[in-house]
């Protein structure tokens, strides 16, 4: 909700494009700082390591009135779902959480994909037990690549505030109407104090519609009154089959519309530096930034490589892979995870796939220095490839 | 919700089924008709795949024929048996995940709050007694602590009857259940003890043999949670399928609990009493 400071006018250009100040804050400042301008109805919370701060500061956010109704709720399950009946409800509502809490609340999201809300939820992504870790890494992004939902990744504090403004703007658009995750490493983002660029205070979001949403209502106020908000659970039966078979290829469908909306608001799904290059880092998240360091070490050594920075996770950008990488002999995916599932989604999109390298990775709380990822391309030069596809 | 949101317009209601016609002219809508009228109005329930002889179905009957406003009135359940009669309503039902209904209902409650001020939205909770007091107890317990102003209803057929005739946290002591070959080996939840511990202003505890009290039960239930705070209704409701008795003796086994286990029971805050004595002229002698 925006505060009485905060006046409606056409701030969508304002907010993405328009005057921005200083600011010199965290991660977690940064989440906060988004939700004061998102104009959210109600935000619910459960603690858990690296995402409590943030949901404090949308507490406090609470308390100066930004925000309708904000309340602890018992589990991570329990917050889901409870945040699912706020959008059955007819409005704009926030959440997050990180790594165990997201596993625990798993079932959860497909059933907001399946119900076509509009959700936006921030992950701040760490370790799974066992062994237990509060550390940084990002499996729980590989386990939710098919919950239906959105997923973008923040490389840094600022997109991680750009990105959950710009994930209410997608996730709203009539012919989506899909939660967006947005997902940005622990602790390397969240705990972080860097300089950022915000919109001034007083400019916030248009107030979510309702009205344009593509299911109806759960209100009793919006026609048709019968309505079930689930897939149909009746015993098997060819009819209750294809109904749900075809309800699920419109939320695939609707992931797909979303990419020119992902282009407007976001520039593209992904950023290529120096095109053209025959060597390339792909990475998203906190990667990125490694890479960015990587890439000027192996620039300075008169290296041709590039860089590319992928920011939506779900879509994945298979067709812009292709064009960037049409030349490439070779592709380094650096990861914060054992699984690797970027190298996978890359390998899976993109011709002559022994061309990527799933490497390095590194996971529960293990850094990443830039040394790393240019030892594995020369590693890999050295090899002649011969590690492609391992 | 206002009539007018339902009634078709003139050069389309004669291609409406018929059963939406009835529901427009003579449906209960901003009428104050319940249990005691039932036979004259149309109700809001239709036909439902339910076993013959199904205490859930018959639960649900009454329960929303006791509803004090269907048109605004928001239903929350949970999969189960308790699916196959809600989702053939005429009120807007959601059921999702299993265990979660109080979750639900809870972020639904609060935004209708936030959208309709002015308006008393009644958001009911309907559910098995695996989803209330299995699988989705911790949830249920914290709707009441934080005393969100929903009314829970269980449909309490001690059994999990979709399934196929599982052992159920409220099933009784000693009944032989599949997942319980020894015969269940603790007593049943006291959920209805616990409703008061943990916060709700009501609770009833009925069988479907007695529809007039069910039905008081069921509309005190909801008018309480608009003002006071979470409300609990426990309806007995025997499942002749996996209980293996005749589809004709539903309302003989339930009639005999009513003696025994489900003796009708209610609590009322000092407050909620108050209130009822208010919207109901005192408090009579209660119906059979």
């Amino acid at each position: 909700m925006c505060s009485e400071k905060q006046k409606n006018r056409d701030t969508i250009t304002e907010l993405l494009h328009g005057l921005r100040n200083k600011a010199f804050i965290t991660g977690s400042e940064a989440v906060a700082e988004a939700v004061k301008r998102a104009n959210v109805d109600m935000a619910i919370a459960y603690p858990i390591t690296p995402q409590s701060e943030s949901m404090h500061l949308v507490g406090e956010l609470f308390a100066k009135g930004y925000i309708r109704d904000y309340y602890r709720a018992e589990n991570e399950f329990a917050v889901m779902a409870a945040v699912h009946g706020a959008a059955l409800g007819g409005g704009r509502v926030f959440t997050a959480t990180s790594g165990p809490g997201t596993l625990r609340a798993m079932e959860m999201f497909p059933v907001w994909a399946g119900a076509r809300q509009p959700i936006v939820c921030a992950f701040m992504c760490r370790g799974v037990s066992l062994p237990p870790s509060i550390q940084p890494e990002n499996i729980e992004m590989g386990m939710l690549l098919d919950t239906g939902m959105l997923m973008l990744h923040a490389e840094n504090g600022q997109d991680f505030f750009d990105m959950i403004l710009q994930a209410y703007l997608i996730a709203e658009q009539p012919d989506v109407h899909l939660p967006v995750g947005v997902f940005a490493d622990g602790f390397f983002v969240t705990h972080t104090r860097e300089e950022m660029r915000l919109p001034p205070e007083d400019c916030c979001l248009p107030p979510y519609d309702p009205g344009f949403a593509p299911v109806p209502v759960f209100d009793m106020e919006t026609p048709p009154m019968r309505i079930t908000r689930d897939p149909l659970l009746n015993k098997s039966n060819f009819i209750s089959g294809n109904a749900n078979a075809s309800w699920h290829q419109e939320v695939l469908a609707a992931a797909e519309r979303a990419r020119k909306h992902i282009a407007q608001y976001m520039g593209g799904l992904l950023e290529v530096e120096n095109p053209g290059a025959k060597i390339f880092i792909a990475a998203s998240g906190t990667a990125v930034s490694q890479s960015r360091e990587a890439l000027r070490m192996m620039q300075a050594e008169g290296m041709d490589a590039g860089l590319i920075k992928i920011k939506s996770i779900r879509p994945f950008p298979g067709s812009e892979l292709c064009k960037a990488l049409e030349a490439a002999d070779l592709v380094v995916v650096p990861e914060f995870n054992a699984g690797g599932w970027l190298a996978r989604e890359i390998r899976a999109a993109i011709d002559r796939n022994h061309r990527v390298i799933g490497a390095p990775r590194v996971f529960g709380g293990m850094t990443m220095p830039p040394w790393l990822i240019v030892e594995e391309v020369k590693k890999a030069l050295g090899a002649g490839q011969s590690r492609g596809g391992c | 919700m206002s009539k007018k949101i339902i009634t078709p317009v003139a050069s389309l209601a004669h291609i409406l089924p018929e059963d939406y016609r009835a529901l427009v002219e003579k449906g209960p809508h901003g009428k104050s008709v319940g249990i005691k009228d039932l036979g004259s109005f149309k109700e809001i329930t239709e036909e439902h795949p339910h076993c013959a002889g199904c205490g859930v179905s018959l639960g649900v009957r009454l329960a929303l024929a006791a509803l004090p406003a269907p048109e605004d009135t928001l239903v929350v359940g949970t999969p189960g048996c308790s699916f196959f009669a809600l989702s053939q309503t005429a009120v807007n039902y959601s059921n999702t995940a299993f265990g979660n209904q109080n979750s639900v209902a809870s972020g639904l409650k609060r935004m209708l709050s936030i959208r309709y001020p002015d308006k008393d939205k009644d958001v009911v909770v309907m559910a098995g007694d695996g989803g209330i007091a299995d699988i989705g107890l911790d949830m249920t317990l914290h709707s009441w602590f934080r005393g969100e102003k929903i009314s829970t209803i269980m449909l309490d057929n001690e059994v999990y009857g979709n399934t196929g005739g599982q052992e159920s946290g409220m099933s009784p002591e000693g009944q032989v259940l599949h997942m319980a070959p020894k015969g269940k080996n603790f007593k049943k939840i006291p959920v209805f003890e616990m409703a008061r511990t943990a916060g709700c202003v009501y609770g009833a505890k009925v069988t479907i043999a007695s529809p007039k009290r069910l039905g008081m039960a069921v509309n005190r239930a909801i008018l309480l949670a608009r003002e006071l705070g979470p409300t609990y209704v426990q309806i007995y409701t025997p499942c002749p399928t996996n209980m293996k008795f005749s589809p004709a003796d539903t309302l003989r086994i339930a009639k005999e609990a009513g003696k025994a286990h489900y003796a009708f029971e209610e609590f009322m805050t000092e407050e909620a009493a108050l209130r009822i004595a208010a919207m109901e002229g005192g408090l009579e002698k209660e119906p059979e």
